[in-house]
């Protein structure tokens, strides 16, 4: 893969969580949260991410921002190895990597106005001279489409929405190149779902923005991705263009993902029969031996159950494949 | 949504805490004892307000007039037409022994009685209040000071900082404190500030606590996560960021502690460990009348109806406030 078109692209990303017992609190166990991901962002376009929660999407968005410390593997921005920045460095990489959280009542701290919870980003980093901060969050409120009056109003004053425009304001005041958005509208009314996805969708082609866009709503992440990767127990089990995804899943995960969308006009035979969810998602803490998928796959061998799938390159659409019978 | 009305959260919190009246009139009560302390010389005590001697204007509470020292104008001025003096309105000093009604009953002259030196009970109250809440003041603003420094470098740095600072808090916690603080004031001179800071230095164990917990919640927020994500510094996570969002139930553990240290001042003072004994406190009224308690019932009651009201009032305050930032504990 080529590494000077990517914004990010991560190699063999771990990220595990201890868990310790007793009173001396060893380490008993790890929580495999991410677990050799492989994944690349090309500039200017979106990946999105999908999988059921507690599938690790969350914790791969922080880690390649590193506001989470990987366990082991590589992050490149721009082609820069950023696994291993100091904090000096990592503070002044952060202009250029932004995130969007899922709760838009919860990353909004409560005691900041808007015109500082705006200006804050620009403040830190003093790219903005300070008589024309004012003028600056003025402008940037307009392009996610609030008026310049709301400055002075606290977060609690604002609906979910607004929030989450105010949310995207400040992700976007440092010009970053490269945004995580966490479930940026999972909290949200759904009439309010389009119109933020459509502002997010605008401000990429006005900035050149490139997202990585986590979502377990695969409608929304049909609607707005380049690529697709599914994620399942901390691995990403396939990848392949939007289109091709939805149209043509080859992973029997990504096929149960697709199947179980909830549609009014197609019926249940069209929707490729009995292939609907079946099984839960396991605990991360706990993940079966071989292809973690194994015990719900209806596809599963003896093979399944030893071996680890690689994610291989299947077909020429630029699709990856982790599956030992596709 | 109104334009430009926009209220912050402390005023929301006080709309909150206007509604339970009985916190909104312990608050005027403390209001009005702080205005008592610090106007206390207006209050009580032997020298005019202010003085009119033959057109000169003079102001001896206020002003020191080297002319004036030792003059008892209350005597000089009673019956003079052309120069009147204005006297607060108990007119003895805290100190001063009036041998003509020694422990005297409450009477139009001395309102609440005098002591066995004589001294005007009232007069002492209104004094030892300055005393007493300053004492319980200061001494709890230190103890917010280190509990909120150690507490907040526990509750944001974690590992073996916290887990230093965390057992220290345990080992703290298990001395009994008042017997510390009445061993450290045996080996120290008995002076008010000793009293400040032994038992500033001895109440922050709470107040770390729960400052510590505090951060270790808000450090999951996504809005202090959000602030690292744009390169924020710890210092400015830490004060802008963690310690606002921390600070509404310190404010209302201090209201508390500042009732205890109240409490803490008198027991030590009705002790004798407490204030140097010409200087009045509530607790030290009340233990000058250990030997007259049997007929002397004003030297009790009033001193201990002074510290049973501020109390009450300091916990009602508390507890007020501690409603208005969390209103879903009123409903339980």
């Amino acid at each position: 893969m080529d590494e000077n078109k990517a914004i990010v692209s991560v190699r063999g990303l771990k990220k595990y969580f201890p868990v310790r017992k007793g009173i001396l609190s060893k380490v008993t166990d790890y929580v495999r949260a991410v677990d050799e991901v492989e994944l690349e962002v090309k500039k200017g376009s979106t990946v999105g991410l999908v999988g059921e929660s507690g599938s690790g999407k969350t914790t791969l968005g922080k880690t390649v921002l590193r506001l989470l410390a990987p366990t082991a593997g590589k992050i490149f921005f721009e082609g820069e190895d950023i696994t291993e920045l100091d904090s000096a460095r990592l503070r002044s990489l952060r202009r250029e990597m932004q995130m969007i959280f899922q709760n838009p009542y919860g990353s909004l701290n409560p005691r900041m106005n808007v015109g500082s919870l705006v200006s804050e980003g620009i403040s830190i980093h003093n790219t903005v001279k300070k008589e024309e901060r004012g003028e600056f969050v003025a402008r940037l409120l307009g392009e996610v489409g609030l008026g310049a009056d709301v400055m002075g109003r606290y977060p609690h004053e604002f609906s979910g929405g607004q929030r989450q425009r105010i949310a995207i304001a400040r992700a976007i005041s440092l010009h970053p190149k490269f945004v995580v958005c966490d479930e940026p509208v999972s909290a949200l009314d759904v009439s309010v779902q389009a119109q933020i996805i459509n502002l997010l969708k605008d401000l990429q082609k006005k900035h050149g923005l490139s997202y990585l866009f986590i979502s377990h709503d695969l409608r929304v992440v049909k609607h707005v991705s380049d690529l697709v990767a599914v994620m399942y127990l901390g691995k990403i089990v396939e990848i392949a263009p939007s289109e091709e995804i939805y149209s043509n899943p080859a992973h029997p995960y990504t096929k149960m993902l697709i199947s179980a969308i909830p549609e009014i006009k197609r019926t249940r035979s069209e929707n490729g029969g009995e292939s609907s969810i079946s099984g839960e998602i396991r605990n991360l803490a706990d993940i079966p031996s071989g292809c973690s998928f194994h015990p719900r796959c209806p596809l599963a061998t003896e093979v399944c159950t030893r071996e680890t799938p690689r994610l291989e390159k299947k077909g020429a659409d630029g699709r990856s494949v982790a599956c030992h019978n596709v | 949504m109104k334009q430009g009305s926009s209220v912050g959260y402390w005023d929301r919190v006080w709309i909150e805490f206007k509604k339970d009246s009985l916190a909104y009139v312990a608050f005027f009560f403390i209001i009005l004892l702080a205005v008592t302390a610090v106007f206390e010389s207006f209050l009580a005590g032997n020298r005019p307000i202010v003085l009119v001697d033959e057109g000169k204007y003079y102001f001896p509470v206020v002003i020191d007039y080297p002319e004036l020292r030792g003059v008892d104008l209350r005597a000089t001025y009673l019956d003079d037409p052309d120069s009147f003096a204005i006297f607060p309105p108990v007119k003895y000093s805290p100190t001063e022994s009036d041998f003509f009604s020694v422990l005297a009953a409450p009477d139009g002259n001395h309102f609440l009685g005098t002591d066995d030196r004589g001294r005007d009970v009232l007069s002492r109250m209104i004094h030892g209040a300055r005393i007493s809440l300053s004492i319980g003041v200061v001494a709890v603003g230190i103890a917010m000071v280190i509990g909120i420094i150690l507490g907040a470098i526990a509750g944001y740095y974690g590992g073996w900082i916290d887990f230093a600072i965390s057992r220290l808090i345990e080992v703290m916690i298990t001395f009994p404190v008042f017997f510390l603080i009445l061993t450290i004031l045996a080996f120290t001179e008995p002076s008010i500030y000793n009293i400040m800071i032994v038992i500033g230095i001895t109440g922050w164990t709470g107040v770390a606590r729960l400052v510590r917990g505090e951060f270790l919640r808000l450090r999951q927020t996504n809005y202090v996560e959000a602030a690292w994500a744009l390169g924020s510094r710890d210092h400015r996570i830490i004060l802008k960021h963690m310690l606002p969002n921390a600070l509404a139930p310190v404010l209302v553990s201090a209201t508390f502690g500042v009732a205890g240290a109240i409490l803490v001042e008198s027991s030590l003072s009705f002790l004798g460990f407490g204030v140097t004994p010409p200087e009045p406190s509530w607790g030290e009224i009340i233990s000058q009348s250990q030997k007259y308690v049997d007929f002397a019932w004003w030297l009790v009651l009033f001193p201990g109806l002074a510290i049973f009201a501020t109390v009450t009032a300091l916990n009602l305050v508390g507890e007020g406030f501690r409603n208005a930032i969390d209103p879903k504990l009123k409903e339980r």
